[in-house]
């Protein structure tokens, strides 16, 4: 299990903007009538994607009103969820994931890029407070290993210069290109593909 | 190989687009009605004569879960759930059928809906693959708009909702009952079974859980007939399935192949041959990371399917086949495996919550050679405590690995590890006994 702690610096008050209000009802409205709960993890996203990545417990309460739960449930499944960020992580949020597949095709050399660029230890802001870094456990792209993930997208085939690159953009506050960075588009063998060979000379 | 006209996917590298139009090329949504038309019951007997079996992990028979929903909808409407909740490591097939073949799942979801009687199906998607929901929920909206879901579906008379839920990074919502709780808006911990889900599942009601790969195959095993799903593979492993090579090979990849293929064909042919040429393989792991590993001797002659694995004291499990070559260091890849249980570990029982992060630790000291050779049989004996004694099968996925080292690796780890612990022991005492017992035998 995961050890999760809120942040010592919280905000007074949280209140959903307009976007958010109609994203969170219209996420609700998939539920079975009585069954609002249900939609607690993907308001626990709205939230953080309005508050600048990070879910702060003001927002849990005024969740928990929205849906009618108590305040503690909503408190568990925060916590309980490993992307639920309960402090701030800064704009760019960056999860190296270094399980065996991507471990032994060298994620510690992505770890070291972090280290060197953004801070010396996860979960910490770089200086700049815009980003900050963190291993996690497999993200499901094993075979374009070592990975990571910024926000919500992949960046694939990495090796240490080419995460350095990604990394200097960020920090110039530039999105980098998401997708594998050794040109693949699918997860094809690289040459010598053997299958579907009809389709993809037409 | 398996001939291309027999591969399920055929977009499976996105050569022909994943749009509608380009899917209906393919030969998805041709005959929906048809095939609907012919009823239930010729519907779950033909999933029953194709012998599909679940592609998540633990290989039950498709169309045995199916006929476990009531027959007749009482009081309760019933549910479809699909699990997509990918988290294996060394699985990364369910991502492509969501990003390049959309339209598969989707018609699946419609006639494993119809089978079942259900009005509201939810695709469960790990967070992480938001990008990739996003494309799902594209080709959703687009079936919705040309009147393939939605009501009166694809003119079958029968109404479906699909509906996208996104988990938030449990890898322990990949279990059934853990998933239904996620979408009931509580922690993903696990249910006591029975009652299983075909009876009491999502909000109580009557539900089924497939995994995305297991309906995205569904419609075409309908179409082509469950006679040819059956004559691909071998008797009770039939057909075909997407297999994930990753790790230590020239080209990692994932290809579609029939069961009961030599694994050394898939790593030699489809992912270009081990690093560093065969005679440097160490050992592989067949089903994603919490089957037991097999050393190099036996991957000569290994094929992939679930039977002949679980002759050899593994399982496919999800077919993500992870090569591991003589480079690497076998406990430190192992210690890393258990540390993600430890972390994926749900809490809700202590055997697997107190041991996972027992068997981490000490693996992660033989690995620098500083236990002494007694842990090593300690080891084995904490695999035994949690192996079985938890509500849901994480209890055997995180200790399978470490026993399937202990098995074959257990020389490197006694070569290695020589700590001379200063209290030494003078009686023999079974670790971790029940001191009740004990008492019994003296």
């Amino acid at each position: 299990m995961s050890l999760k702690r809120p942040a010592k610096d919280q905000p007074e008050n949280f209140e959903f903007n307009s976007s958010s209000l109609e994203a969170a009802n219209k996420i609700t409205s998939r539920y079975p009538k009585g069954k609002q709960q249900s939609a607690v993890m993907a308001l626990l996203y709205i939230a953080q994607k309005q508050n600048n990545n990070w879910i702060p417990l003001a927002a849990m309460k005024c969740i928990a009103k929205f849906l009618e739960m108590p305040y503690i449930k909503v408190y568990e499944v925060a916590t309980f969820y490993s992307m639920f960020n309960l402090s701030p992580v800064g704009k760019y949020f960056i999860q190296v994931c270094t399980t065996t597949p991507c471990m032994i095709r060298g994620a510690s050399k992505l770890v070291e890029a972090c280290k060197e660029k953004i801070s010396e230890n996860e979960s910490e802001l770089s200086p700049e407070k815009n980003c900050s870094w963190m291993e996690v456990e497999c993200l499901g792209a094993c075979v374009t290993a070592p990975m990571m993930q910024i926000n919500n997208d992949y960046y694939e085939d990495l090796d240490k210069e080419k995460t350095l690159e990604i990394l200097d953009k960020i920090l110039k506050d530039e999105p980098p290109r998401p997708g594998s960075y050794r040109g693949r588009i699918n997860n094809e063998p690289e040459n010598g593909r053997k299958t579907l060979m009809e389709l993809k000379n037409a | 190989m398996l001939k291309d006209q027999d591969r399920i996917f055929q977009n499976l590298y996105n050569d022909l687009g994943s749009d509608l139009t380009s899917s209906q090329k393919r030969g998805d949504w041709i005959n929906t009605k048809e095939i609907t038309n012919k009823g239930r019951d010729w519907i779950i007997s033909e999933i029953k004569d194709s012998q599909l079996r679940g592609r998540g992990g633990a290989g039950f028979p498709t169309g045995l879960k199916w006929s476990f929903a009531p027959k007749e909808v009482g009081s309760r409407s019933h549910y479809l759930v699909i699990n997509g909740d990918e988290s294996e490591p060394g699985t990364c097939k369910d991502r492509d059928i969501l990003r390049f073949e959309p339209h598969k799942l989707i018609e699946g979801c419609l006639i494993a809906s119809y089978a079942i009687q259900a009005h509201v199906c939810y695709i469960y998607i790990r967070g992480e693959y938001f990008v990739d929901g996003q494309k799902l929920q594209a080709a959703i909206d687009e079936a919705y708009e040309k009147k393939l879901i939605g009501k009166n579906a694809a003119g079958t008379g029968w109404d479906l909702d699909i509906y996208i839920h996104y988990g938030a990074g449990a890898y322990i919502c990949g279990e059934e009952t853990a998933l239904l709780e996620s979408i009931e808006g509580n922690k993903g911990q696990p249910r006591l079974k029975p009652p299983f889900p075909a009876l009491i599942g999502l909000y109580g009601c009557p539900t089924i859980i497939n995994n995305v790969e297991t309906i995205a195959v569904v419609p075409t095993i309908l179409r082509r007939g469950g006679k040819w799903f059956a004559s691909l593979g071998r008797e009770k492993n039939t057909g075909t399935k997407i297999f994930c090579i990753s790790g230590n090979v020239n080209n990692p990849c994932n290809v579609e192949e029939e069961m009961n293929i030599p694994l050394k064909e898939l790593i030699e042919v489809h992912a270009g041959g081990v690093i560093g040429g065969w005679d440097n393989l160490q050992a592989v792991i067949p089903g994603g990371s919490s089957m037991p590993l097999i050393p190099k001797e036996k991957c000569e002659t290994l094929t992939m399917d679930f039977d002949s694995l679980v002759a050899e004291k593994s399982g496919l499990g999800t077919a993500g086949v992870v090569v591991i070559n003589k480079d690497q260091d076998i406990i430190k890849c192992m210690a890393r495996i258990a540390r993600f249980y430890k972390h994926e570990s749900c809490g809700q029982c202590t055997p697997c919550r107190e041991g996972s992060g027992w068997m981490w630790r000490m693996l992660e000291r033989m690995a620098k050679g500083e236990a002494s050779k007694d842990e090593i049989e300690m080891l084995g004996d904490v695999t035994k405590q949690i192996e079985g004694h938890t509500i849901c099968a994480f209890g055997e996925g995180s200790s399978w690995p470490v026993q399937g080292l202990l098995r074959h690796f257990k020389d490197e780890i006694k070569k290695r590890n020589n700590f001379d612990p200063i209290v030494k022991e003078t009686q023999n005492i079974p670790y971790l006994v029940d001191q009740h017992l004990l008492d019994k035998n003296a």
